[in-house]
């Protein structure tokens, strides 16, 4: 049963083999300690669990369904198809198991003043919301490139009493927005809680996150076992940051007959600035904090990135993908815009669905691997987000 | 003559040999190829004539996250101009041949990697570079870059911060060479109106840590005359001075020629104000 090793076996705390790690400014080691203390205090004890686990089933709407999808199933002809609905959860997408969990960390720290980056504004909406329910004040740090592409995220945040701070360096967007994030942090480190919103940055957020993510793998092991009597062939989950997919992978990496699949982000093409897919076409770097693959040029500068779907839109992945990657457990594939778009199409028509851009990534994955199994085999797809939010993006792209 | 057969500890070196004329060392800081090569290098004799004791370039990175706005400027300039690492090196190159100052890289970490460590040390090395600086480096991320750098003889400049806690100051303090760069505050680059008490404090902490084995420069918001004798007074052997510089190079973009003598004129007063016999007292 060892055949896959527990990713932090081999190495340093904070480390996934050599991925990982704390490549940050001086200022900011005294706070990531800190926060490191805080947590490893706050996911032993009981009481706070317990209050987690609350808001999670009563705020955000936990347990979601594994919703076996029958017309996708007998349309693709092959495995049978499982959908884990996080599109179902408070605010429309996996964000808020995570929010919730740091927010609550933060007031546990005695801190007032949350700050977060947003690319497409999920994050920025599962923060205020957390913040909102909780009593603390957000600030959330986004590109004013994204700020014009997701207006809807932006009123959403504003309504529910959060600042947004439009980001102008570099290229406007999501990456800009932690850089811009970092900034604040190191300048305000006494009062201000960083809440990331995805399994990158420095330790101890990759592992943070996961663990508060890592609620998708847990019910989604109990439910297949009841459903299915059995785990499932494979997990598909789309990778930007990587934390709907670290969440769900987490509970079945002890599983070697589990195939793991994390779908990036092909956009146009897999030529540089044409994607955002930094396993399949980056290769190893710092950014933000951490040791992984990054999208980026012959010299070392960060690349833009392009995809339809802005949650994806990001030049780095969490380090413990790299890791899974290199180690062989996990295997990382991309799926084209034009793909996406037509699993999006596909999955609303069949199911009455609407998945989230990011999420219609691990649809077309799944939809393709399904035909190459027999229908004795299941899936489960990890529906991360629902679509409501890019139904205009997506008029666009499919006409009439 | 100036110790130009030497090559190794020039800024150690050069901080004793400041220490006996009572003076501080001012460190002036530009990016490199902003906003042209042809513009830097113009620029940074501007500062060696005016003065500077010690020339720190900044390698032009797309993501500098301890960087305020003017020197994300800067960065943003060089690269649309092309600036690679190997461009900045090779200008270091051409000013080391021709003046005797020690001059320090500050580089973020990832253009380093793309290079390779070893390679890029080397090449550091072979362009008259003395020490580097990486800001996203911490001492706990760095025990290969650190033992590359000690084999090509580049000083490896650690970082400390206000809330550096005492233990690491000691290791910090332990494993960086040429000097230790005091950020002085929390917060990013860039000038500020006015240089706070906390500052001072810090330098006068970490100058009692370090007990005389490795000189301490005081950085980040330092940006008048001001605040460079009050850094050198509380006990800093050295004041580093960049966005102050950076943005009178942004602010002359149309007229180059105006830039040099402003960061000529700019360096002189900055430079006066590290002398401990200067006025003042």
């Amino acid at each position: 049963m060892k055949k896959h090793a527990e990713p932090r076996t081999h190495s340093k705390p904070g480390k996934f083999g050599k991925y990982g790690g704390q490549y940050v400014p001086e200022t900011l080691m005294e706070p990531l300690r800190a926060l490191e203390e805080a947590y490893n205090r706050f996911s032993r004890d009981p009481s706070c669990k317990k209050e987690l686990a609350g808001w999670l089933d009563d705020f955000a709407g936990r347990p979601t369904p594994l919703y076996l999808a029958t017309n996708l199933t007998s349309h693709v002809g092959g495995a049978r198809i499982y959908l884990k609905r996080e599109d179902l959860l408070h605010g429309g997408a996996h964000k808020i198991n995570n929010t919730l969990g740091q927010a609550l960390l933060a007031k546990k720290m005695g801190k007032r003043r949350i700050i977060a980056e947003t690319g497409a504004g999920q994050h920025g909406v599962a923060t205020a919301m957390a913040c909102a329910a909780l009593g603390l004040r957000a600030e959330v740090y986004m590109g004013s490139e994204d700020m014009d592409r997701q207006k809807l995220n932006v009123y959403r945040m504003k309504m529910l009493g959060a600042k947004v701070h439009p980001v102008e360096s570099g290229s406007k967007t999501l990456k800009d927005a932690i850089n811009e994030a970092l900034r604040d942090w190191v300048t305000n480190v006494q009062d201000t809680y960083y809440l990331l919103g995805s399994v990158v940055g420095p330790h101890p957020y990759p592992t943070m996150v996961r663990d508060f993510q890592s609620v998708i793998g847990k019910e989604a092991r109990k439910q297949i076992m009841q459903q299915e009597g059995g785990l499932p062939k494979a997990l598909v989950a789309c990778v930007g940051g990587g934390s709907n997919s670290i969440g769900i992978f987490h509970s079945f990496l002890h599983d070697p007959d589990v195939d793991l699949y994390g779908v990036e982000a092909g956009g146009e093409s897999l030529s540089p600035g044409q994607n955002a897919a930094p396993l399949v076409a980056g290769r190893e770097g710092v950014l933000h904090g951490m040791m992984t693959y990054v999208l980026q040029n012959e010299v070392g500068q960060v690349q833009t990135t392009r995809s339809i779907s802005a949650g994806l839109d990001y030049p780095g992945v969490g380090p413990e993908h790299a890791f899974l990657m290199t180690a062989g457990r996990a295997k990382y594939v991309t799926v084209s815009d034009e793909e996406a778009l037509e699993a999006f199409k596909n999955l609303s028509q069949l199911e009455g669905i609407m998945p989230a851009l990011e999420s219609a990534h691990a649809i077309s994955y799944t939809m393709k691997l399904a035909k190459s199994l027999g229908t004795r085999d299941s899936i489960i797809v990890n529906l991360s987000g629902r679509g409501d939010k890019d139904v205009e993006i997506v008029a666009k792209h499919l006409p009439q | 003559m100036p110790n130009t057969s030497h090559n190794d500890d020039r800024i150690e070196a050069k901080f004793r040999e400041l220490r006996g004329l009572r003076e501080g060392a001012l460190v002036a800081y530009l990016t490199g190829g902003d906003p042209d090569p042809k513009t830097f290098l113009a620029n940074s004799t501007a500062l060696i004539e005016g003065g500077a004791d010690i020339v720190e370039i900044g390698i032009p990175f797309s993501d500098p996250i301890a960087d305020g706005p003017v020197i994300q400027a800067s960065s943003m300039r060089a690269l649309s101009n092309g600036t690679t690492p190997l461009v900045v090196l090779n200008m270091i190159r051409e000013l080391s041949t021709q003046f005797p100052v020690p001059f320090v890289v500050l580089s973020y970490y990832n253009p380093i990697l793309a290079m390779g460590l070893d390679r890029f040390l080397q090449k550091a090395r072979e362009s008259g570079v003395d020490g580097i600086v990486v800001p996203d480096l911490p001492v706990e991320e760095s025990e290969e870059f650190r033992n590359i750098s000690l084999k090509h003889n580049v000083d490896n400049i650690y970082l400390a911060a206000p809330n550096t806690s005492r233990t690491r100051l000691r290791t910090v303090l332990d494993k960086s060479k040429g000097f230790l760069y005091l950020v002085s505050i929390y917060g990013v680059t860039g000038p500020r109106d006015s240089l706070s008490p906390q500052a001072l404090e810090a330098v006068r902490a970490v100058k009692f840590l370090a007990r005389g084995k490795i000189p301490v420069s005081a950085g980040f918001g330092i940006s008048q005359p001001e605040h460079v004798s009050a850094v050198i007074q509380s006990g800093a052997d050295g004041a580093i001075v960049g966005s102050a510089l950076v943005r009178i190079v942004g602010n002359h973009l149309d007229d180059p020629s105006q830039a040099e003598t402003q960061l000529k004129k700019t360096v002189q007063s900055l430079k006066e104000a590290t002398r401990l016999s200067s006025k003042l007292e």
